[in-house]
Parts: structure tokens; sequence; C-alpha cells
């Protein structure tokens, strides 16, 4: 049960690790200064969240048995090894390859234009908002700590990025095209979200028929709805959960691990 | 190329006119977003202050964008905006006439009595 807890645990963070990477590739670019901190903002919340989750899996391993520390031995880092001393959150983060990596394709993605960064953020936001409302009751009191810490966090990310949804896809034709071509580029990915796993504490498949209704209530005051049809039957990509990922993430992690792999070990 | 116009914390109703929405200064070309004036309310129980302005395409994106440039630190429990166009300001050329009358009035100032001790706080 406690290596399913930290297989899990291991998931949300990097969810909420990668998107907060990608979110903060805007700080310094936003389309305005206000916007600029508002996504930044998200990144930082995002890396908090992600923090937690990394710090409770790193616990729960270090106290895990031999037999527990063998089945889950292909999501530790190899370099940690060569450390000698307890896993910390930081080697989660930093020093795993690709495939042990076990978040969401769609959170891995390039921002694109703001549209597709800003629709992204609402299909990742409302599908968090239900989760973590679910993870507040699990039976495993620390996940369920930082689910109900986090929820806050994630209900203004999702007002925040509907409200926006709303105005490009209400407002001019510009931006109109723009949201409605970062829905052809996302759509495909959100599939992946209610697709269950073997170490998923939640039943995420429960997950869709409310965040499909959210989609819709959203998209339909955003003008969308009409205009989506055509790609709503589209295949859905899967793998992110099971460590097969798409080509970007290898650009992700040379980007955000160069650090701790230049300087093994280095601390703050 | 009003694009690069200064527009400084301070300046507003000093070098431009209380104009709001039509001030050029946005990347988002003509029109761009309005300025909107932030205040806020460090405790229940005390006013609100103004804190700086920002910019916003309505009351609704105003307020999240001050919420994430002003409150990021625990700084409120209370944010209004307010567009600045609707807000109207003394001219400083007519500092001399508003208030420097009032200079040489210290007899409008209470020191020209004594205080019982028992008074205290005054």
């Amino acid at each position: 049960m406690s290596t399913a807890v930290f297989t899990y645990s291991l998931h949300l963070a990097d969810n909420a690790l990668i998107l907060g990477q990608r979110n903060s590739e805007w700080c310094a670019h936003g389309p305005v200064l206000e916007q600029d901190i508002a996504i930044t903002n998200i990144s930082l919340d995002l890396l908090g969240q992600a923090r937690n989750f990394y710090q409770y899996a790193a616990t729960l391993y270090n106290q895990f048995s031999s037999e527990e520390k063998e089945s889950v031995d292909r999501l530790v880092p190899a370099l940690w090894k060569t450390y000698n001393r307890d896993l910390e959150e930081d080697d989660l983060a930093f020093l795993r390859v690709e495939h042990q990596y076990l978040h969401l394709l769609i959170t891995e993605l390039p921002n694109g234009d703001w549209a597709q960064t800003i629709l992204r953020q609402f299909f990742f936001s409302a599908f968090q908002q239900l989760l973590y409302t679910e993870l507040q009751k699990n039976s495993d009191e620390q996940l369920a700590a930082i689910g109900e810490k986090s929820l806050k966090e994630v209900v203004y990310h999702l007002r925040w990025s509907s409200e926006w949804v709303i105005r490009l896809g209400d407002g001019t034709d510009e931006s109109h095209k723009r949201i409605k071509k970062a829905f052809g580029e996302l759509w495909m990915f959100t599939g992946e979200m209610f697709v269950p796993s073997s170490y998923e504490l939640v039943d995420t498949g429960n997950l869709k028929g409310n965040w499909e209704q959210k989609v819709k209530e959203i998209f339909d005051e955003a003008l969308l709805l009409s205009t989506i049809e055509d790609d709503l039957g589209v295949k859905f990509q899967k793998g992110g959960k099971e460590g097969k990922h798409t080509e970007h993430l290898d650009y992700i992690l040379s980007d955000m691990q160069y650090l701790q792999r230049a300087h093994p070990n280095s601390q703050w | 190329m009003t694009f690069f116009k200064k527009h400084l914390y301070g300046d507003y109703g000093d070098k431009e006119s209380p104009t709001g929405g039509n001030v050029q200064h946005s990347p988002f070309g003509d029109g761009g977003w309005p300025l909107w004036e932030v205040f806020i309310r460090s405790k229940q129980g005390l006013d609100h202050k103004h804190v700086g302005s920002l910019h916003a395409a309505d009351a609704q994106m105003a307020i999240e964008n001050a919420r994430d440039v002003y409150t990021r630190r625990n700084e409120g429990v209370s944010i209004w905006v307010v567009e600045s166009k609707n807000i109207h300001a003394t001219n400083p050329d007519d500092a001399e006439s508003f208030y420097e009358p009032a200079n040489d009035k210290v007899y409008r100032h209470p020191t020209f009595y004594d205080l019982p001790d028992e008074v205290q706080h005054m």
C-alpha cells in the first residue's frame, strides 16, 4: 500500500512540477506585467504543491523495508545512490530521467501562445480541482492534508483560467481563432487524465463527467461550443502516467536539471 | 512612439490628464487596457489604503491582478479597485490657492489652551 502512496505522490508531484516549470517560462515574457505576475504566481503555487508531494514521497521511501525499496527501484534516481545519504525532495525532482517521470503529457507540452497556455491551465485546473477534492477524503492523512491545502490555490487557478478562456473565446476574431486553435492542439491530451493507472488512489474515471460538465459550461460562455465539434472525436493520447513521454520532456529536463547535474549534490 | 510612453507611479494627475482607458501606454494597441487604482485593507477594522495602480481589461481582471500583484505576501484581506478615470484629483497648479492659506492659521490647531492631565491621547 505505501509503495502505491509513494508512486502516487510522485505522479502528483510530477504533474505540478512540470506544469509549474512550463508556466515559469512565461516569467518576464508575459503579455502584460500583471499577467506575467499572475502566471508566475501559479507556477509558484504548483512548485509548492510539488515540494509537498516530493517531501512526502522521500519520507516514505526512507522508511521502506528493503523489499519495498526494491519494488519501487525503477523510480529512484541512480545518481542519488552514489550520495550515501537519505533520499530528499530535490533528488526526486532533479535527478530522475525521462521515463521515471509519471506526469500527464498535457503538462509537458510547449506553451504555444497565451491562448494555448491558458487553455491548458483551464483543462488542468478543472481536473486538479476535482482530484484534490477527492484526495482530501483519502485515508492517507498526509495526502489528504496536501490535497486540502492545495485545493485553495487550485480554486483560484480555475477561476483565473476560466475567465481568460471566456475572455478570449468571446473576444475578438483573432482571440477566438487562437483559443480554437489551442483547443485543436490540446484536446487529444485531456483523455489521459481519466484513464486509471495501477497506483492512483483516486478513481479519476469517476471525475470525467464533472470535468466535461465544467468545460462545457465555460466553453458555452466563451462561444466555443459550436466551433469545436469537429475536434471532439479525436483519439486521445496517453502514456505519461507510465513514464512514456513526448519528445518535449527532454528539453524541459535538460534545462531544469542542469544545475544539479553539473554540480551534483549542491545545496543553496 | 506612444508604445514606450513612461508611466510611473505618482505621475498620475501630474503629467497627464486622468483619462484612464484612453491613456496610450499598452502593448495591446489602440485603446489598450484601462488603468485601475488599487486599495487594500490590510486587516479587518482598518481603512482601505491606496497601494498602487495596474492595467486590466475589466473589473474582474483588475481585482485578480490586484490580488496577484499586491497581496502575494499576505498584505490584505479586502481589495477595492476603481478605474482611474473615475478619480477626480486636484491640480498641482492650484496648490497655492488650495493649501497655502492654511499655513498661517496656527490658531486652527488646538495648541492655545492647557489640557487637563486626565485627558490622554490628544
